[in-house]
């Protein structure tokens, strides 16, 4: 019976902690975008918005505290999206 | 036995959805790196004459709308009605102000002759073609998601006002909460590739 809603939520000063920090690395993510580091700018921006991203989905969408069903499947489709995307590398750099 | 409502399949249920959505939007993405890495000089210049500032904007205008709604999904669960229903419709005129600036940012590249099959870019550059294709199509359906999200959080907001989404039954909320983080994930991916190459 008790099973039937769950009721963790995060507190209001955890949440806007995490859109502080969210704030935090999208000026990171800008500042270093003026210093021209050549290809590394692209790897630089794709790792922070991977990070403001897992913020996102950790905290915001709660998925740090759900159960095996949502994490694994969730893992899964990123797993797919990464064949997806190297699969597509693999074909189009040995052309 | 009075049935009880499934709330965690219901939530299943959205995130099975989402995982779509991140397929399509990844698609799309790689679709972009993939002529990124082929006219690398031509998607800098194109990326250079996208507005920051306008971008910028519109990434702490997310950040904040995403903030809100996790905000109302926590007071609802409080029995905090007032805040939940502040979060709603704060997100709500977050994702209306994006699209005002959406709007002036898409004016002012078709006014200098920027658009799908445009002269400009038919006769320019094909990399340069290539960038403004995709920026049209990402953000546009990235626009697309915001008006549907913003119609979910509307819905959702009066469901809270008329007493259906309660702290004991609150996944159309949950439900809403996380298409909206969604869309703003989305952005955060949105917002380097587009307008900070160098």
């Amino acid at each position: 019976m008790e099973k039937t809603h769950h009721s963790h939520y995060l507190e209001y000063r955890t949440l806007f902690s995490i859109f502080l920090l969210l704030l935090m690395f999208t000026g990171i993510t800008v500042g270093v975008s003026y210093i021209d580091l050549g290809v590394f700018n692209v790897w630089i921006s794709l790792l922070i918005a991977s990070v403001k991203g897992s913020l996102v989905l950790l905290f915001f969408m709660h998925m740090k505290y759900e159960g095996r069903a949502l994490i694994f499947s969730f893992l899964g489709t990123i797993f797919f999206l990464f064949i997806m995307i190297s699969f597509t590398f693999w074909d189009v750099s040995f052309r | 036995m009075a049935s009880h409502p499934d709330e965690s399949g219901k939530k299943l249920g959205m995130w099975l959805f989402l995982y779509t959505e991140i397929i399509l939007f990844g698609g799309l993405f790689v679709l972009y790196a993939v002529y990124f890495s082929r006219y690398f000089g031509d998607f800098k210049e194109s990326g250079k004459t996208l507005n920051r500032l306008i971008g910028l904007m519109n990434t702490v205008i997310l950040l904040f709308s995403s903030f809100a709604v996790a905000a109302a999904v926590t007071a609802i669960q409080k029995k905090e009605k007032k805040i939940a229903l502040t979060g709603l419709a704060t997100a709500t005129l977050c994702g209306l102000i994006f699209l005002v600036n959406k709007y002036f940012e898409w004016g002012h590249k078709i006014e200098a002759g920027i658009y799908p099959n445009s002269e400009k870019l038919v006769s320019g550059p094909h990399g340069q073609n290539m960038f403004f294709g995709l920026y049209y199509v990402i953000t546009g359906l990235h626009g697309v998601h915001i008006i549907i999200g913003m119609t979910l959080l509307i819905i959702s907001l009066v469901f809270v006002l008329e007493g259906k989404v309660t702290s004991e039954r609150f996944a159309l909320l949950e439900n809403s909460g996380l298409y909206w983080h969604l869309v703003d994930l989305i952005w955060i991916f949105i917002f380097p590739l587009f307008y900070l190459i160098i």
